[in-house]
């Protein structure tokens, strides 16, 4: 189970994942040993899974962004795994995701401009299998994006 | 024309997965020599593609059990301000991603919450309680995979 202590941690790593393991134990007022263990038992446990570099799109060329929901042909009992399946070997989808509501699976599409777009839905999204409807939602900003957690 | 190539591309597929790498390592398993690999590293962070690092917890274990997207339709636009909803909206802690969107709605919110009960309390007593708040609607996530998207190896 996690204590106060384990919450401090996670708490300041999560503002500063790159903070050296001296300045976190210090901050969270804990030896620098025990601050590794605590560590390494949070890593061990699966509470804390990676640090991650974050990509952003737009400057790698990416310059538009498309949330495309979709609702399947829930008859087709494989309708779920073959459209992810499918939908996995498309380079331009960057999340799959699945729903319980009126939307039953969300992918995230990045495209380098509208033409690029265009032809992704066209030759690749529309060739998907078990779709009933499709909105999309085009992005216009990204206010915030974090994984942080309120702990 | 794309200033980068396939093997920023590959750098940044394992940077992704661990950002921690030194540059010996990343380097070893692209089979580049150290101070290349150290330039290519240099040269996306000052484009700003590496953006930042983040880290990946397991919400379940820490007791978040549901995560709900919300679309969210403003009412009587130009009256209400949209950055008055942003910033309101960002400085709620559960919630975890907000963007401004074209289409069916204007934003598109993430929101962590322990359980439905608690996801019901930050619904109404946060989010519905914002100025200019119109039409929601709510889809539970039920599994999420994160590809490597243009990144992955051609």
């Amino acid at each position: 189970m996690l204590d106060d202590t384990d919450r401090r941690v996670l708490r300041l790593l999560q503002t500063d994942p790159q903070i050296p393991v001296a300045d976190l134990a210090e901050a969270a007022r804990i030896a620098p040993a025990t601050c590794y263990k605590r560590l390494d038992r949070l890593r061990e446990d699966g509470v804390l899974r990676a640090t991650r570099t974050v990509i952003d799109w737009r400057a790698l060329g990416f310059a538009v962004e498309v949330s495309l929901r979709i609702t399947l042909d829930k008859t087709q009992s494989r309708a779920f795994d073959e459209i992810m399946a499918a939908a996995r070997e498309i380079p331009e989808v960057l999340e799959i995701q699945t729903f319980l509501g009126r939307v039953d699976l969300r992918l995230s599409v990045l495209a380098r401009d509208m033409a690029h777009y265009q032809q992704v839905y066209r030759d690749r999204i529309l060739a998907l299998p078990h779709i009933t409807d499709i909105e999309a939602l085009m992005q216009v900003a990204t206010l915030k994006d974090v994984r942080t957690l309120p702990i | 024309m794309s200033v980068w190539d396939e093997m920023d591309y590959a750098i940044l597929r394992a940077l992704q997965e661990e950002a921690g790498l030194s540059s010996a390592t990343l380097a070893r398993r692209l089979g580049l020599s150290q101070p290349a690999t150290w330039r290519r590293v240099k040269r996306l962070e000052e484009a700003g593609v590496i953006a930042g690092r983040e880290l990946e917890l397991d919400p379940a274990k820490l007791g978040f059990g549901v995560t709900v997207f919300l679309g969210v339709k403003l009412v009587t636009k130009g009256r209400v301000s949209l950055e008055d909803f942003e910033r309101a909206v960002s400085a709620i802690p559960e919630v975890q991603q907000v963007s401004h969107v074209l289409g069916l709605y204007d934003y598109r919110l993430r929101v962590v919450a322990r359980d439905i009960a608690d996801f019901e309390r930050v619904l109404r007593r946060r989010i519905m309680t914002l100025p200019g708040v119109g039409h929601v609607e709510a889809n539970v996530l039920l599994s999420e995979e994160r590809r490597a998207g243009p990144l992955m190896a051609g």
